[in-house]
């Protein structure tokens, strides 16, 4: 999968640049929960913390809305953009209880309850005059949804989860191209975009280093450096959008199978 | 951006926990097995160019406990150089801070995929003294395991049979700290302190059961090892801890009064009860094997004749055989 064909439109630069000391840092450094920063009363702390998890759960939400809720392609983007800001402006993620669920199933529960409300009200009023914490690619996400199988019955809450990591994949990978091009380091990432995106059995270390012009040595530390470079940064942007830090080490245990502090 | 279909989102999953051996003689080439504590890649040794396992914790630098743990496991197996354990080559931290060893690759079937291919007693029974064989030089030399099970025994396609996965082992002579999550694979639950449980439901014995990390020694491998005797003789999940396995082997049909009372026996509740360790288990296991009257079974007369009619049953028939010829011979002449 060459990313640069299918993203034509990702260099925007509302993300957290992976920089070579950051990938090189052993784990994300420890920082507030998105819950402490919700409930910091700093209302700048507040509006980033949600802008954050905007930006981590829009798509699943949008996907969300479109699969479980049957909502066709307008419907959808209103309910996620008027979910996103009366969430903010009634402060619904204020009101999480990490002992009794995990943030995106009280989120789920907080967005049935949303859609609910809506359709019952028979209208979709569109809110927040105006605020906006990211920019949602609704066509985006609407061109993913057509690749996506879904089961029948669904696993909502499965289905929620994977779409949340292939976000969260999505949106690092991102960040970590845009970052080794940054540092003219592009053929690292094309490296690991031919080994590790496009997995072929075939293909060895050698093969790469002849296609090129590099030792399997070099290919070996260039995909480390990257695989390194992918970990981290998806780490950073779990703990970014995870409840609590517990929740945090739980998702780094079940999605990647490591142990962080 | 980038639809990720399933298959590359499985292969990133894999990666992001791939470690990082830049600027090592090691090449990773598979992910063979994962656990809790660690995971076990495929990999080549480029300075002997040879294939190797690696075992690297499942942590980013920095996890101490599982960073110790680890070590101890290295340490353990360098200790215990014994045909029926895998052989470790090195130990160190990648680049990026990860405990690891590396051993010998083992190319075989788990004893659970083994029962799969034969009921045949004595070779079962066979593979069983070659499982206690390891375990009895680890008790030996202070050290028990603490998590064998069918999934941890590998036999190879020559019979040979080697007891894997040390990490939760204990070395009795000094302290060390205990097993940290295991996520995946055997731990019941966290073990760092006293009263928490590891080990693998039906294999570990009463007080391991009970978290008494105190009372654990050579007898709760004991228990283990009868817990893996009795999946042998019955192709059953080992029973709770509180079955009467004598009686639950009785309802079998073949097996003999006194291979139930060896299992039994390694299996009884009390630690007292039990052989005091692998070897005197294993040596009931030979005397069996060649005839001989087993400790755990105390024989009655009509025992000891059962089994000497058993054991000398080809000489009797001979005998009988004679003294029938000589019989009608004697009639045929009279």
């Amino acid at each position: 999968m060459n990313l640069r064909t299918i993203d034509p439109i990702s260099r925007s630069r509302n993300h957290t640049p992976v920089s070579p000391r950051d990938s090189a840092a052993p784990f994300p450094p420890t920082r507030l929960s998105i819950l402490e920063r919700i409930r910091s009363g700093v209302p700048e702390v507040r509006r980033e913390a949600y802008g954050a998890l905007a930006q981590g759960y829009w798509k699943p939400i949008y996907k969300y809305l479109r699969i479980k809720w049957k909502a066709d392609v307008a419907e959808a983007e209103d309910l996620t953009q008027a979910f996103l800001a009366t969430a903010y402006e009634k402060a619904f993620f204020e009101r999480f209880e990490p002992e009794k669920a995990r943030f995106r199933t009280f989120l789920r529960t907080c967005l049935d309850r949303f859609v609910m409300n809506e359709r019952k009200a028979a209208g979709r009023l569109k809110r927040g005059g105006g605020l906006k914490f990211v920019a949602l690619e609704f066509e985006d996400a609407e061109g993913e949804l057509r690749q996506i199988q879904v089961e029948d019955p669904i696993d909502v809450e499965t289905f929620f989860r994977q779409e949340m990591i292939r976000d969260l994949f999505a949106r690092t990978l991102r960040q970590v191209r845009d970052d080794f091009d940054d540092r003219g380091k592009s053929a690292q990432f094309q490296l690991f975009e031919r080994y590790d995106l496009e997995p072929s059995t075939e293909l060895t270390y050698a093969d790469l280093a002849e296609e090129f012009g590099l030792t399997v040595t070099q290919v070996t530390n260039h995909l480390a450096a990257v695989r390194r470079a992918f970990r981290d940064g998806a780490l950073r942007n779990l703990q970014e959008i995870s409840g609590t830090e517990t929740e945090y080490r739980a998702d780094a245990r079940e999605i990647f199978g490591i142990e962080v502090r | 951006m980038t639809y990720l279909p399933d298959p590359t989102l499985r292969r990133l999953r894999e990666v992001a926990n791939w470690p990082d051996f830049s600027g090592t003689r090691y090449t990773v080439t598979e992910e063979i097995a994962r656990g809790g504590m660690g995971t076990v890649y495929r990999a080549t040794d480029g300075v002997l160019d040879r294939e190797v396992a690696i075992k690297v914790s499942n942590t980013q630098s920095g996890h101490k406990e599982l960073d110790d743990r680890m070590r101890t496991e290295a340490r353990v197996l360098a200790r215990l150089e014994h045909p029926g354990i895998v052989p470790i080559h090195d130990a160190g931290r990648t680049p990026d801070g990860r405990a690891y060893y590396v051993m010998k690759r083992v190319q075989g079937r788990t004893l659970v995929e083994y029962l799969q291919t034969t009921d045949d007693l004595n070779e079962l029974l066979g593979i069983f003294e070659r499982i206690c064989e390891p375990v009895a030089f680890a008790h030996d030399r202070g050290c028990v395991h603490r998590d064998l099970k069918p999934e941890n025994i590998m036999v190879g396609a020559f019979g040979e049979v080697l007891v894997m996965d040390w990490g939760v082992a204990k070395l009795l002579d000094e302290p060390h700290p205990e097993p940290v999550d295991d996520g995946g694979g055997g731990l019941e639950t966290d073990g760092t302190r006293p009263g928490t449980v590891m080990g693998t439901r039906g294999y570990m014995p009463p007080e391991q059961a009970r978290g008494q990390i105190d009372a654990i020694d050579q007898r709760a491998d004991v228990y283990a090892l009868g817990a893996i005797l009795f999946t042998m003789l019955t192709g059953s999940s080992a029973p709770p801890a509180a079955a009467d396995v004598s009686d639950l082997l009785g309802r079998r049909r073949g097996i003999p009064k006194r291979l139930r009372a060896i299992c039994a026996r390694a299996m009884a509740p009390d630690a007292e009860d039990r052989y005091p360790g692998a070897g005197r288990l294993a040596a009931d296991i030979v005397r069996f094997r060649a005839g001989e009257p087993v400790d755990a079974y105390p024989e009655t007369l009509l025992d000891r004749a059962a089994r000497l009619a058993t054991v000398y049953r080809t000489a009797i028939l001979l005998v009988l055989a004679y003294l029938i010829m000589r019989v009608v011979v004697a009639l045929l002449a009279g």
